[in-house]
């Protein structure tokens, strides 16, 4: 392997509903259709090197998901990234490569930024939910995981979450039904705190409840900032010594 | 006038179903074009999930066809599953295209394709939810022309009275002459309405428009005559047959989907049509005479299709791929052209012979020798005379040694239970044939790491196939012999412990019997396991044979006819077939002496490599047999 590259991807609109083992699909074939000189695993069945970190739920979009692949020979990053763009469906789209300095990404994840948008809510509500939240010491929810029900606290990871301003429109929603928009940051934590399980919290401290779905999607994804607050850009480290 | 697109009030649910990705298309290669710009524009369903139906090459095939016809468009639709539909109807959204998720009710067409009989009734949830009506009869020109194709439509008998129109055949030249004559149709201003329409099709004999044939009965139940209710409506009605498959080099652009599907390749038909005569086979007697692709077009296809699609396995499809007169030479093309490429490369459908296991080691060079499949389908010598399948025991065993020395490990056999004439002592037979398989792998590599698998299902007699007339075994009688056979095999300490085996239970054949030879009053059946909840018949998990027989006691009820009548009885010579007016080419007495020829053990040799049987397709249709050796070899292809 000559060298890892990091890539930067989001899950837009009606793509948000893949999984991701349909990412991971799609992305093999659009490497492959690029010509990109992926390294296979050795063995009887090859696997194509490509890791993914921290992807977001089936049915949640994304401006910040984040794979790694290694090549067989040394790429141009930006060669890169416009040759996968063009070879991914409309709705995945690469914003950024690096090279890779060190084996740590997965690990500078540290915590994501959220905006979760709430059909037919209204904002008053809202935000007297979200303070009750905020206030509560801990809030306990029950999610169905692969090893059964789980419960655990969703409030201790949650280090900002607020309403933003401006009531808009979610699609398939009639223009004048109300609409409020929830920012948050989470920190990345073991059993993982999802966007629903916040909404969860909301229903159980508050009473909020959305007429449908919400629509989710992640902003960012990174290391967390101390003074700011929020997920940092994680290729900065990989950055250092001058951007190619 | 325009068609909005229904997305915005399907988002809303698709976060509450499962696998919501297979209703939002947006495949690669997928085409989306204007709504206005077209003057005839087809919905095209696949009547099952969407993970079976968008692998479907038919539906792919004339997808690319008609969208490329500069006025024509097409879109796809597939059958959703129970949670949505159960959405759709409680908000009011009706059936809908992935492309652009337009309402099916709006096309002009509403084209089916049918490989099985067990997608009928979804092809009632979609029209249902589309809001056209179920009868034919009720709908009016605001209703698309409801169309079935597919080798199911070679006796459409039992959904007649919910469709509009039936096609036999190779669907890529009717298809755009279909469209042609909607556009001049609709061009003078729609004369007439859909009647018309339906008139100017069914009077080519190439469309079959069962509205305009009378079906009458003899007082016993069998039926009378099939004739024209009105003139100007040929008495027959002929399938098509594509002749220079080079010519159309299709699917182009293959889609790719982002759901996971059952088939996760990109698939090249290196020939269409098998002569074998398997008196079992529906599609090898309806698809005659043969047709092969030439090893350079098939190389052109495969290396456009990875590219287009980026898939990494190609298949090689046909009804019996060994058997392309060129297919050693593409199977060493493609092995030279792709080795390193981490490209594999399959051939499903093979035959028992040594040539195989050669074909076989050139697409698994670089990879594992894991399993190689073979298809006995009797498991006796006079059974495998009975359904003409020409494979001697002795073939068998040379064949698997050659694959266990050469490095196989596993050798899944294929069967069927049930077949005409047969006794316990043949289905038995399997246990014997698969010991001696065993014994021949550890005699081979003198080790007993070498493994078997049976895998049995059940065998429905076909509309024009020489079985047409046989009786059907009553699944009590399959099922018995399935277990009986499961014994024999796992009561064997010598062997039993290296033998799978895999089998279904018969009831869902005998469902399928009921839907393969039925006539119109099955529909009444079809209509009444619909209302009952009947969906996605041939998912085990949906399937329901007591729904079945409820429905038809209840819809036959005071017809001289019942489930037993259509499937485990036999039928005369001179019955006539509810399907007899739809023409595939066969001569209808030389089926008859197949049929006495099987039922005597008389084998019948392939007429690619002997003289002519007179099956009668080729003087009827006009068609030959189209095969090479062309000489041509595979390049290897130029770096980049």
């Amino acid at each position: 392997m000559a060298q890892r590259l990091r890539v930067r991807y989001a899950k837009r609109g009606r793509l948000r509903f893949t999984s991701h083992r349909d990412i991971s699909r799609a992305v093999e074939r659009a490497v492959r259709r690029a010509d990109i000189p992926v390294a296979y695993s050795a063995g009887f069945s090859p696997h194509p090197k490509i890791s993914y970190a921290g992807a977001a739920p089936t049915g949640v979009a994304s401006e910040a998901e984040y794979l790694e692949i290694g090549v067989t020979r040394p790429c141009d990053p930006h060669r890169l990234r416009a040759d996968l763009d063009a070879s991914l469906p409309p709705g995945l789209d690469v914003l950024d490569v690096v090279e890779a300095r060190d084996s740590g990404l997965a690990d500078r994840l540290e915590g994501s930024m959220w905006e979760l948008l709430l059909p037919g809510v209204d904002p008053e509500v809202a935000a007297k939910a979200v303070e009750e939240f905020v206030a509560a010491d801990r809030v306990e929810v029950e999610r169905l995981t692969k090893k059964g029900l789980r419960r655990f606290d969703a409030r201790e990871a949650v280090l900002s979450l607020t309403v933003q301003d401006g009531p808009e429109r979610a699609a398939g929603q009639e223009p004048d039904r109300l609409c409020v928009i929830l920012r948050m940051v989470v920190r990345h934590a073991t059993p993982a705190v999802r966007p629903d399980d916040v909404l969860t919290g909301l229903r159980l401290v508050a009473g909020l409840a959305p007429l449908s779905p919400p629509e989710v999607t992640r902003l960012a994804q990174g290391p967390l900032d101390a003074t700011t607050g929020e997920p940092a850009d994680p290729f900065d480290f990989d950055r250092v010594g001058g951007d190619r | 006038m325009s068609v909005e697109s229904l997305f915005p009030r399907l988002e809303p649910l698709l976060p509450k179903v499962q696998k919501p990705i297979q209703y939002v298309g947006g495949e690669l290669n997928s085409t989306v074009k204007d709504w206005d710009e077209a003057s005839v524009r087809w919905a095209l369903m696949y009547p099952d999930a969407y993970e079976i139906g968008l692998p479907n090459q038919g539906v792919q095939i004339l997808y690319e066809i008609l969208n490329e016809l500069p006025d024509t468009m097409a879109e796809r639709t597939y059958a959703v599953w129970p949670d949505l539909e159960a959405l759709m109807r409680s908000e009011g959204v009706p059936q809908f295209t992935v492309d652009a998720h337009r309402p099916v009710r709006a096309f002009d067409v509403l084209g089916v394709s049918f490989s099985t009989e067990l997608g009928y009734t979804n092809l009632l949830t979609a029209l249902d939810l589309a809001g056209i009506p179920l009868d034919a009869v009720d709908r009016t020109d605001e209703d698309p022309i409801v169309l079935a194709g597919g080798h199911a439509a070679f006796n459409p008998e039992p959904i007649a009275d919910f469709l509009d129109a039936a096609v036999l055949g190779d669907g890529e030249q009717i298809a755009i002459a279909i469209s042609e004559v909607i556009r001049e149709w609709k061009e003078e201003g729609s004369p007439g309405g859909r009647d018309e329409v339906l008139m100017r099709l069914a009077s080519t004999g190439g469309v079959y428009v069962p509205k305009f044939y009378d079906v009458e009965y003899h007082p016993d139940g069998r039926i009378m005559r099939v004739v024209p209710n009105r003139p100007g409506v040929p008495s027959r009605i002929f399938k098509h047959t594509v002749m220079d498959l080079d010519e159309w080099p299709y699917p182009k652009k293959p889609l790719v989907p982002l759901a996971e599907t059952v088939h996760e390749r990109f698939s090249v038909e290196i020939f269409r049509g098998c002569t074998r005569g398997c008196r079992f086979c529906q599609a090898g007697m309806i698809t005659r005479p043969v047709r092969e692709r030439s090893i350079t077009t098939i190389g052109d296809m495969v290396e456009n299709g990875i590219r287009e699609s980026g898939f990494n396995e190609v298949g090689l499809l046909s009804l019996s791929s060994a058997d392309h007169s060129e297919i050693g030479d593409v199977a060493k093309g493609l092995a030279d052209r792709y080795e390193g490429t981490n490209t594999s490369l399959s051939l499903p459908s093979t035959r028992v012979d040594a040539f195989n296991i050669d074909l076989a080691n050139e697409f698994s060079r670089n990879g594992r020798r894991s399993g190689l499949t073979f298809a006995p389908e009797g498991g006796s010598e006079r059974m495998r005379k009975v359904i003409n399948k020409m494979v001697t025991e002795e073939d068998l065993i040379r064949t698997v040694t050659t694959a266990y020395s050469q490095g196989w490990r596993q050798v899944k056999l294929y069967f069927m239970c049930g077949l005409p004439t047969e006794e316990d002592v043949d289905v038995l037979g399997i246990a014997d044939l698969a010991k001696k398989v065993i014994q021949a792998g550890r005699d081979a590599t003198g080790s007993k790491d070498v493994r078997c698998t049976v895998s049995i299902g059940g065998f429905v007699p076909k509309p024009h196939t020489p079985f047409q007339w046989a009786a059907q075994c009553d699944h009590e009688t399959v099922d018995r012999r399935l277990r009986e056979l499961r014994d024999a095999l796992r009561g064997d300490k010598e062997y039993g412990r290296a033998i799978g085996y895999r089998y279904h239970d018969g009831k869902p054949s005998i469902v399928e019997g009921l839907l393969s030879r039925g006539d119109r009053r099955v529909g009444r059946v079809l209509r009444a396991v619909w209302e009952d909840g009947g969906r996605f018949d041939g998912w085990s998990e949906h399937f329901s044979y007591e729904r079945w027989m409820r429905a038809a006691e209840k819809a036959l009820a005071g017809e001289p006819v019942d489930v037993e009548w259509y499937t485990t009885r036999e039928r005369e010579e001179h019955e006539v077939l509810p399907w007899d007016h739809l023409d595939a080419g066969l001569d209808r007495e030389w089926l008859w002496q197949d049929w006495q020829d099987a039922n005597s053990d008389v084998e019948v040799e392939d007429c690619r490599w002997t003289p002519c049987y007179d099956c009668g397709v080729c003087p009827t249709m006009g068609t030959e047999i189209q095969i090479g050796p062309t000489g041509k070899k595979l390049l290897p292809l130029t770096v980049v």
